[in-house]
């Protein structure tokens, strides 16, 4: 009976998964897809605990109250700015659970392993450890336990490489000889170790992709799994994750007109540490206003557009932007908010900000659907971004940034940049836009900044 | 190649172009949430952590296991009920807005704690994964 109950659980979780994503796809829809996937998955685990293998459940009981809890709670109390490293964070504890299955089943069952297990088993544990600790990298860079800084030294590339060229050279011939177990802990060792020198490199902004990237892996490592242990469920479940990993990292990499290599091996925003340090500073006038001259500007306005970036989230700041968005409304002025793809730490983390602090979502759009629309526009209103405003990425040939698209601000009648002091971007270089004659620069914190421009805006307009 | 690995193989080609085309048409907008849903369906990983943890192969093996159903539950639990949290965050224009939305700086511990309860009082017929878990 169990024959037949156990493999139509799997596909039917299967399909189920897939029913999720493809509601996810439109806003309408979403939360019904998430019912999708959630009873997808609950199948999943009844069918699995329905096998005869199993014979004790008390541990299995323990880890579920106390993942349960964990997460729950997780869910609960983390705040949305700090969504970035809860993602991060989560795909450790994925590709660890990968790792630690293959582990467990390359124990139990060698040196009995068929060559296409074993290469399984392999994979499995490979993708499993570096991203395990790859993204507990990633986390603390994002949670800024660790410096988010590039962290980069000679030979780096050859270093990492080795390692990585080591560890699956390991893996063949593990693969080869089941039975040379002592190779076994060296693979896991050195892609654990291959996963922390693969994130050490790599500077925040450049985390969407990165975190794109370690989705994607941590998905091949239950593809891994699947293979390995020969469960349909697994490997579609894994493939879907996978696919949406690396399909957010090719965005991600388009976005800033950058490829793979070039994010992973690059060091890049390395730069500015040796332009800066090389004293070519030099001073060029800027307007800057206080938030009183801004709002007597913004009260004219008939259309605004805010372009928020990182230094929105740094602030916090999306509960005052909103609130500045209703006061220019309410003033009569048409406000959108114009989103670059890699603003942020991850992948629609603008998105995920703005709708916290409850603007509607068809307020938001993308940079391909509002770039014409700044040209018409009265007053854009850059809130902590930079590199992805920036119009050398269109007129200097020899700027890092050349050839990324960019968020056509320049093109509005005024602008105007909320920023808290002349520092250059993430990648290290100057933003042509704050020397334009257009442009008012508004000193200080998003948020101290926000709250000053809905006071004076009140003010103008009741006076 | 024997037939499991040669069907195995079909499914993973499969489902990854499968994948490619629906995910190609998730929007911008819900880039995080769908993040954060791949994540959870990642949890998937628990079908081979509960057989090591549960199967009584010695107490490495079970040790391991248990580690693994918890790191997977984890993801499950938790990667469900926060994309659910965010994907309740999105409105269009002309709904009301969301009665409860936390209106000032972070969200507070109080507003987090009205959200669990009413998400689990909308959601006990249903049955949520964590319960059923168990």
């Amino acid at each position: 009976m169990n024959d037949y109950i156990i493999p139509l659980c799997y596909l039917a979780a299967g399909g189920l998964f897939i029913v999720g994503l493809k509601g996810i796809t439109q806003p309408k829809t979403a939360r019904r897809g998430l019912r999708a996937a959630e009873l997808g998955m609950l199948l999943a685990i009844v069918g699995t605990l329905l096998h005869k293998e199993i014979v004790d459940f008390k541990w299995i009981i323990l880890a579920f109250v106390v993942g349960s809890t964990i997460g729950a709670l997780m869910a609960v109390f983390v705040p949305m700015t700090a969504m970035p490293q809860r993602i991060a964070l989560s795909h450790a504890f994925g590709a660890l659970a990968a790792g630690l299955v293959g582990t467990a089943e390359y124990y139990n069952h060698q040196p009995e392993i068929g060559a296409f297990t074993m290469t399984a088993i392999t994979l499995e544990v490979l993708l499993g450890f570096l991203t395990f600790t790859g993204s507990l990298m990633a986390f603390g860079k994002l949670h800024e336990i660790l410096p988010g800084r590039p962290q980069v030294y000679r030979g780096q590339n050859v270093v990492n490489l080795g390692t990585l060229v080591l560890a699956v050279g390991a893996g063949v011939w593990l693969i080869t000889d089941p039975s040379r177990t002592f190779l076994f802990p060296v693979i896991a060792v050195l892609a654990a170790a291959f996963g922390v020198m693969l994130i050490i490199p790599i500077g925040g902004a450049d985390m969407p992709t990165v975190i794109s990237l370690l989705n994607s892996y941590a998905g091949l490592s239950s593809v891994a799994m699947g293979f390995a242990l020969d469960n349909k469920a697994l490997i579609i479940a894994g493939a879907l994750d996978g696919s949406a990993g690396f399909l957010l990292s090719v965005i991600m990499c388009k976005a800033m007109n950058r490829s793979f290599t070039n994010v992973l091996f690059g060091a890049f925003g390395q730069v500015d540490v040796t332009a800066s340090a090389g004293g070519v500073i030099e001073e060029r006038p800027v307007r800057s206003a206080s938030t009183e001259e801004a709002a007597m500007l913004l009260e004219t306005a008939r259309s605004v557009i805010i372009v928020p970036g990182y230094g929105l989230a740094v602030a916090q700041a999306q509960h005052r932007i909103r609130e500045l968005a209703d006061a220019l409304t309410r003033n009569g002025a048409e406000v959108r908010f114009a989103i670059h793809p890699v603003a942020g730490r991850m992948p629609g983390h603008m998105n995920v900000l703005l709708a916290e602090a409850d603007v509607p979502y068809d307020q938001i759009l993308d940079m391909d659907e509002i770039n014409a629309d700044f040209a018409q526009t009265d007053i854009a209103l850059v809130v902590g971004a930079n590199d992805v405003t920036n119009p050398a990425a269109r007129t200097n040939k020899d700027s890092p940034i050349y050839g990324m698209p960019i968020l056509d601000v320049e093109s509005a009648r005024t602008v105007m940049v909320v920023k808290r002091g002349m520092k250059a971007g993430f990648a290290g270089v100057e933003n042509e836009l704050y020397y334009q004659e257009k442009t008012l620069m508004i000193f200080g914190d998003a948020k101290k900044v926000a709250e000053g421009l809905v006071h004076d805006l009140e003010a103008t307009v009741s006076a | 190649m024997s037939t499991a690995i040669e069907s195995g193989l079909y499914v993973f080609l499969l489902a990854s172009f499968v994948g490619f085309e629906v995910i190609r048409r998730v929007p911008p907008l819900f880039h995080t949430p769908l993040m954060s849903l791949t994540n959870a369906v990642a949890g998937i990983s628990l079908v081979g952590s509960l057989v090591i943890a549960g199967s009584d192969q010695g107490a490495v093996s079970t040790i391991l296991g248990t580690v693994a159903v918890t790191a997977s539950t984890i993801n499950v639990v938790g990667g469900f009920l926060i994309t659910d949290r965010m994907l309740k965050m999105f409105r269009p224009r002309d709904a009301a807005p969301k009665a409860g939305a936390p209106k000032g700086g972070a969200a507070g511990g109080a507003s987090a704690w009205d959200w669990l309860l009413a998400r689990f009082r909308k959601n006990a017929a249903t049955g949520t994964v964590q319960e059923a878990g168990r």
